[in-house]
């Protein structure tokens, strides 16, 4: 039990992980140099994490000296990474923040298809939560408010034939939910 | 219709990942685009995520390359669309450590970074600090400290997290900044808030004053921020854990006083931190155990899993404290997340009493079927933590973990339980047969190799002391006619042991062994052939040495040995007794090693690199040093022995490494003044009668708060054995040249002499005797009889009041090892014998039986047998 007190340190997280319904990595960081070091290591363990977690949705679980939070929607698998001692409530506070995040970023339509077309503002939503393993900020609205939104301000003229059929689908979609 | 089948297809094999078929080489020609004198900022943004998915998926970039697509990069500075821009710092991140001369954006994210625009300022100073070094630094530390308490919370918090990254490189001009911190930490913004406080602790935290003084202040003024809270928590635990003064002072009362804050978060966090400060009393711990209680219950998982592994923890220091929680854990037994159930479990298995293991067995019983493999080895785990602490349930656990055997299960699964049974057997000799007859029936039908060949091992070595041996050879030799050639040959090996052990039994065996002559595979004839000759000798010795005793030498030493005498052949044959020994892991350590895995599932990942030894490590260091090379291969290394308080000016530790002839001496220093550089940094010594120094070989300069080394190499007494035993007197000797305490940098090239007192440091006999690990302790000591030279004497060791007090001084005192587990003093005994094996610098073996007695203090028979007459004498001689 010695030594569990924890250091008191802002580097908390140390790793971020989206996967898909494949355990395929779409986004993941990983902010300690000793913690899988290599793309190698970090693929298994990437792939071991997601055999471990895709069945049961059971939010927590211990892995590899890691302490991981996770939670899941449609085909997408969020991560959070900390050490086995870190306090778990901060690290799924980190995890909310990044699903709420890209959930308002994606308005509501949390898959990876969503995902891959506004995989640039995904990836600045992430670096806006945690720089280097430092949690920066833990407020979807204020993540999302440092992101700046795009799709409003493209003229539809831009917009390629997909993208329209993308949004056209969405509305369907949303109108059918109604 | 067709088109809508079409499309289906397409999402259902991934066809809809734009960026799945993306090439590097593609990518980096499609950024050429970005040197376009009008700039199409969505087909930039486009080709720049792609940059980043590549590089994200683990892609690799040469110098060159990453070069050129940085330089392209920075021509997107003249777009002022906020995302290209924004995505441009991702890139310039992720790019600064691979690309030359990124500094050359220098000018560009200043300029963003003091802009107008609010989207660029925070991104920017964090893409800046990413490229800067530490001569860079000071000219932006304007900038930096403006960022700090700027209004805008989003560049405050930018600079504060890029400041703490900074530190690793120029902590001195960070440093400068702790006004700003100060300031920051006052703002009402929940974050930077966080963040200065954590730039602020670590600025301070090698300053005890200073962090005392920050805690007081800030524990009086209620942060904002949960998270600065946490982080308060944590600044103020440590700060008590390393003062001395009692749990009533005003940081306790602020650690408690959180448990009633309004974020949960903080309450786990203060609940954590007094379950783990180690002067915590059960008193003072209850009000955190009732907190924790009522996470137990909540419908959030993580806060179930937080609470029930902290209490976890509680029940190894604490377990009456935990008993009141024993209703929420054993509903937890059944909870969906099966890492909760588990903790649960281990939980209540540790703070179970006696008469509640037969009902868990059977909690556990009806869910075990149910969980998988990697769950059942923590069950597992907790059941040999359990047959430990109760021996007298080891018939009830033992047919659980035989029932257990028999299920499906795959090999690590099985590998557990089997290491259990094997636990409970070494532990417990009542257990022994019964558990052997389990592990009899395993290897009847065990699909793994691996497996069958270690119960293979472990029935020949335990086998033929039962009573019946020749039970288990009816198993053993069935493995022979019925397996692969790897167990077959296992098997043969088990069958020898029964043959060398048990005379009765010999001529059977030697008929097996003749069968097994005619096996069809090689390895399994030869060792056939070779028990079965050795057996033919009935010699007594050679069944010891070739049959009984396993391989002593450090087998990563050995191969490095062997490789190294294969590539400089030599006439000279190959001496096994040049290989340094293997050192046997204290049992600290392995009881270390169980508490890790507490709950956690581990893969097995990539398969890590052989553990080298202790002695090993020290090898290679020490024959990088010239003069010490020829010393020949190192014998032993102590343990680290503090020769200064731990808070003095100059922070001493010293390691002795003994050779055959010779003992070197490694002074590890400290240096704790930030405004003394020392240079020429020696140890002189006062050594006794018969020592002589040969060479010191001094650190040559120890600036602040580093850890530089200084070696001694001495010659032992020749020919005087006696007097390797002794005392030396030990004085620091260096040149003190004072330094700017902010720049490290010496004020004057002239320097002054000093020196500090140590404290004395011993040589002592454990120093020059490695550990042994003898299988059979009492055929290696008969054997010994005629060949060696024995010692007896005995003592009254009045200061001793248990045996076990005594098995333990002795044992530490002499450095050796004790074998058949006779360190182990059977309780209520008032006689116990004590078996010791090793080895003394230079090869020569030693064999120890103490005889202990009880009354009135411990009385002890000392024999001595060792192959040196003078080793004997030594050791009779100085204990006492």
């Amino acid at each position: 039990m010695e030594g569990s007190l924890l250091e008191p340190t802002l580097y908390m997280v140390k790793g971020i992980a989206i996967l898909d319904n494949d355990g395929n990595r779409i986004l993941a960081k990983y902010y300690d140099k000793n913690v899988f070091p290599t793309a190698k290591e970090q693929r298994a363990f990437e792939k071991n994490l997601f055999s471990k977690t895709h069945r049961a949705n059971a939010e927590i679980i211990m892995l590899d000296g890691l302490t991981c939070v996770y939670r899941s929607n449609v085909d997408l698998f969020f991560y959070v990474m900390g050490s086995s001692h870190e306090n778990e409530l901060i690290l799924m506070s980190v995890l909310n923040c990044l699903y709420d995040s890209v959930s308002q970023i994606l308005r509501k339509n949390v898959e990876k298809r969503a995902v891959l077309d506004s995989l640039d503002i995904v990836m600045l939503a992430m670096d806006e939560i945690c720089d280097g393993g430092i949690i920066i900020d833990a407020d979807s609205n204020s993540v999302v408010s440092r992101v700046a939104l795009r799709n409003d301000d493209i003229p539809l003229g831009e917009q390629t034939v997909a993208q329209v059929i993308q949004s056209a689908k969405e509305q369907l979609k949303w109108s059918l939910l109604k | 219709m067709s088109a809508f089948k079409r499309d289906k297809k397409e999402e259902e094999d991934g066809g809809g990942n734009p960026f799945q078929n993306i090439e590097k080489t593609t990518v980096l020609q499609e950024a050429r685009v970005f040197n376009d004198t009008t700039i199409n900022n969505r087909k930039c943004t486009h080709i720049l995520t792609k940059l980043l998915y590549l590089l994200n998926q683990g892609e690799q970039l040469g110098t060159k390359e990453a070069t050129d697509v940085f330089f392209s990069m920075t021509k997107l500075f003249q777009s002022k669309d906020v995302i290209l821009r924004r995505m441009v710092y991702l890139g310039i991140k992720e790019l600064s450590s691979i690309a030359d001369d990124v500094i050359i954006v220098t000018s560009s994210l200043t300029k963003d970074m003091t802009g107008k625009e609010d989207l660029y300022r925070a991104a920017a100073i964090r893409a800046l600090c990413s490229i800067t070094d530490a001569t860079m630094l000071q000219s932006i530390e304007r900038y930096m400290k403006q960022a700090i308490v700027d209004r805008n919370s989003a560049v405050s918090s930018a600079a504060l997290v890029s400041s703490l990254h900074m530190t690793k490189l120029a902590p001195e001009v960070v440093k400068r900044w702790v006004n700003e911190a100060q300031e920051a930490v006052n703002s009402d913004n929940i974050m930077v808030q966080y963040h200065a406080l954590g730039l602020l602790y670590h600025i301070r935290k090698t300053d005890r004053l200073a962090v005392t003084k920050l805690v007081a202040k800030l524990t009086r003024m209620s942060l904002k921020s949960p998270y600065a809270v946490c982080m308060l928590i944590r600044i103020t635990a440590k700060l008590l854990e390393e003062e001395d003064s009692g749990n009533d002072s005003p940081l306790f009362e602020f650690i408690e006083s959180c448990l009633r804050h309004k974020s949960e978060m903080v309450v786990y966090e203060a609940a954590h931190a007094i379950v783990n400060l180690k002067r915590t009393t059960s008193r003072e711990l209850a009000p955190a155990i009732s907190v924790l209680q009522l996470f137990c219950g909540s419908p959030k998982p993580t806060l179930r899993f937080a609470a029930v592994r902290t209490l976890n923890q509680v029940a190894i220091s604490h377990p009456a404290a935990v008993t009141a929680c024993n209703l929420d854990l054993e509903n937890l037994i059944t909870d969906a997340n099966r890492s909760i159930a588990t903790l649960a479990i281990t939980t209540l298995l540790k703070t179970g009493a006696e008469s509640s293991v037969d009902r868990l067995m059977k909690q556990i019983a009806s869910f075990v079927s149910e969980i998988s493999d990697e769950f059942k080895v923590v069950v597992v785990q907790a059941i040999r933590a359990l047959a430990l602490k109760f021996p007298r349930k080891h018939s009830v656990l033992m047919n659980f973990l035989s029932a257990m055997l028999r299920d499906e299960g795959g090999l690590e699964y099985k590998a557990s339980i089997a290491d259990t049974i094997i636990t409970i057997i070494e532990d417990n000799p009542e257990a022994k047969e019964a558990g052997l007859a389990h592990l009899c029936e395993f290897i009847e039908d065990c699909e793994h190799t691996s497996l069958a060949v270690r119960i293979l091992h472990l029935l020949g070595k335990e086998g033929p002391r039962t009573k019946q041996p020749s039970r288990c050879i009816r198993f053993i030799y069935n493995r022979v006619i019925l397996e692969n050639p790897t167990v077959r040959a296992a098997a043969v090996s088990a069958m020898a042991q029964f043959g060398a052990t048990c005379p009765d039994l010999l001529e059977n065996i030697q008929v097996l062994l003749a069968r097994c002559q005619m096996d069809s595979d090689d390895e399994v004839r030869d060792r056939a052939t070779y028990y079965s000759s050795i057996l033919g000798q009935q010699d007594k010795s050679l069944y010891n040495n070739y049959i009984l005793e396993t391989l002593q030498v450090s087998i990563p030493s050995l191969e490095r040995s062997l490789k190294e005498y294969t590539q400089s052949p030599s006439d000279q044959p190959f001496d096994i007794k040049t290989v340094p020994i293997a050192t046997i892991p204290t049992r600290e350590e392995t009881e270390l090693e169980k508490h890790k895995a507490e709950g956690m599932i581990i893969s097995n990942g990539p398969a890590k690199p052989a553990v080298v030894s202790r002695e090993e490590n020290f090898a290679e260091k020490l024959s990088a040093i010239p003069g010490i090379a020829e010393l020949g291969p190192l014998f032993k290394s102590s343990d680290v022995v503090e020769l200064t308080e731990s808070e003095t000016e100059y922070f001493v530790r010293c390691i002795k490494h003994c050779f055959t002839n010779h003992v070197v001496l490694q002074f590890d220093c400290l240096n704790t003044l930030s405004d003394q550089l020392l240079e020429e940094v020696r140890v002189q010594l006062d050594p006794s009668e018969g020592y002589s120094v040969l060479k010191e070989i001094p650190c040559p300069k120890l600036p602040y708060n580093e850890t530089g080394t200084t070696y001694v190499v001495l010659r032992f007494p020749e020919n005087d054995l006696p007097n390797s035993v002794g005392t030396f007197g030990a004085v620091l000797k260096f040149i003190v040249k004072d330094c700017d305490p902010n720049t490290g940098l010496p004020d004057t090239d002239e320097g002054y002499d000093d020196e500090y007192m140590l404290e004395d440091l011993e040589i002592t006999l454990g120093d020059q005797i490695q550990k042994i690990n003898k299988a059979n302790w009492a055929a290696a000591w008969d054997e010994a009889a005629p060949l060696c030279v024995e010692m007896e004497d005995t003592y009254s060791l009045s200061s001793m009041s248990t045996l076990e007090e005594a098995v333990k001084n002795i044992i530490q005192f002499l450095g050796l090892q004790p074998a058949e587990r006779s360190d182990k003093v059977p309780e209520g005994k008032t006689t116990h014998t004590l078996l010791l094996a090793g080895m003394f610098r230079g090869g020569i073996d030693i064999l120890v039986r103490a005889k202990l007695a009880l009354a009135d203090g411990v009385t002890m028979q000392l024999t001595v047998r060792s192959t040196d007459g003078d080793v004997a004498e030594l050791i009779t001689s100085t204990v006492g």
